[in-house]
């Protein structure tokens, strides 16, 4: 895996490569379809459901978008921005359940 | 092109810093790839933005949450599949997104006439995600009666975040489908020979995080 060489020459990986990938997108996709499908409740399923749409999120940024291959600061480019929306949810997440117990009760 | 990042001298965090505070273009890769990255994260601070709001609507509502579980179920053969339309979209952007990546790596190879189909291919997927979403979306207009501003099944805040969120993936299908038809026939005409393969893979890139995005759908908003 040559990460050095993107700007020159493109990124050329095997094809068996992304072949893989596919496959277990496809296997974890199945899986999370399952979670429902067998009707998993309760923090069980929150915790399927995450896990496997991280793994699927990770695999396509990685192999797909090719980001393992790209240099660190372009990871920390597209990486520390986001943070921002974690912070916003967090926030939003008080809010709701603020918003919710007030029309409750 | 010159490429002056040298080697894996620097790894980590030091090459972060070398990159930046060199004399040069801090990032390693041609502009209209970087200028897509960029977009692509502001693309993702919208779908972000409506995610959370729909986690703040569906946090804060007394009424209850339609189970997309039933909702978006099938009879087939019969038979109450739950949630198979989604499955079935789901798959097919998957495989949009295999067949897009297959074609990158053939256009990196030269092989154009392989590359130009396999983007026609990854653009018949994305129309067919598209259509299946117009059935989707006419299923529970036209049956269930949802609106975005009522919803017969529960909550009314249901209608609006789907129609909102849904649509906006949506529409970056259909103009993914639009942009891909387009350079596919550039790669057909050779149009890339002298600009570079490399915008194929922009291409995929964008098509990549429309895949991407419908992760998280399908996580926060059909299968919660």
């Amino acid at each position: 895996m040559k990460s050095t060489q993107t700007h020159k020459v493109g990124q050329v990986h095997p094809i068996s490569l992304y072949l893989k990938a596919w496959l277990l997108l496809f296997i974890l996709s199945a899986c999370s379809y399952m979670v429902d499908y067998m009707q998993v409740q309760g923090y069980l399923r929150w915790a399927l459901i995450l896990f496997f749409m991280v793994m699927k999120a990770g695999l396509i940024l990685a192999v797909f978008m090719h980001l393992n291959w790209e240099r660190f600061a372009v990871k920390l480019l597209l990486f520390i921005p986001p943070i921002a929306i974690l912070i916003f949810i967090t926030l939003m997440n008080i809010e709701a359940s603020y918003v919710f117990i007030n029309r409750y009760l | 092109m010159n490429n002056n990042h040298n080697s894996n001298e620097k790894k980590g965090w030091q090459s972060a810093v070398s990159d930046w505070s060199n004399d040069r273009t801090v990032f390693d890769m041609p502009w209209p790839k970087f200028m897509m990255w960029v977009f692509l994260l502001s693309d993702t601070f919208i779908f972000g933005i409506f995610l959370t709001a729909y986690m703040s609507v569906r946090m804060s509502t007394v009424d209850a949450w339609p189970n997309s579980s039933d909702v978006f179920a099938l009879t087939i053969a019969g038979e109450h599949v739950p949630l198979v339309l989604i499955a079935i979209m789901t798959f097919i952007l998957i495989t949009s997104s295999g067949t897009m990546a297959l074609a990158v790596n053939f256009a990196y190879q030269g092989d154009k006439r392989k590359a130009g189909y396999l983007i026609f291919i990854t653009a018949l997927f994305g129309i067919a995600f598209v259509g299946m979403q117009a059935f989707e979306w006419s299923k529970l207009i036209f049956e269930e009666g949802v609106r975005p501003w009522s919803n017969p099944l529960g909550a009314a805040q249901f209608g609006a975040t789907f129609f909102m969120i849904t649509g906006f993936h949506g529409l970056h299908v259909s103009a993914g489908v639009i942009y891909l038809l387009v350079v596919a026939k550039r790669v057909h005409a050779g149009d890339y020979d002298k600009k570079g393969y490399h915008m194929v893979e922009i291409a995929g890139l964008y098509w990549h995080f429309v895949d991407l995005v419908w992760v998280f759908i399908f996580a926060f908003f059909y299968l919660w």
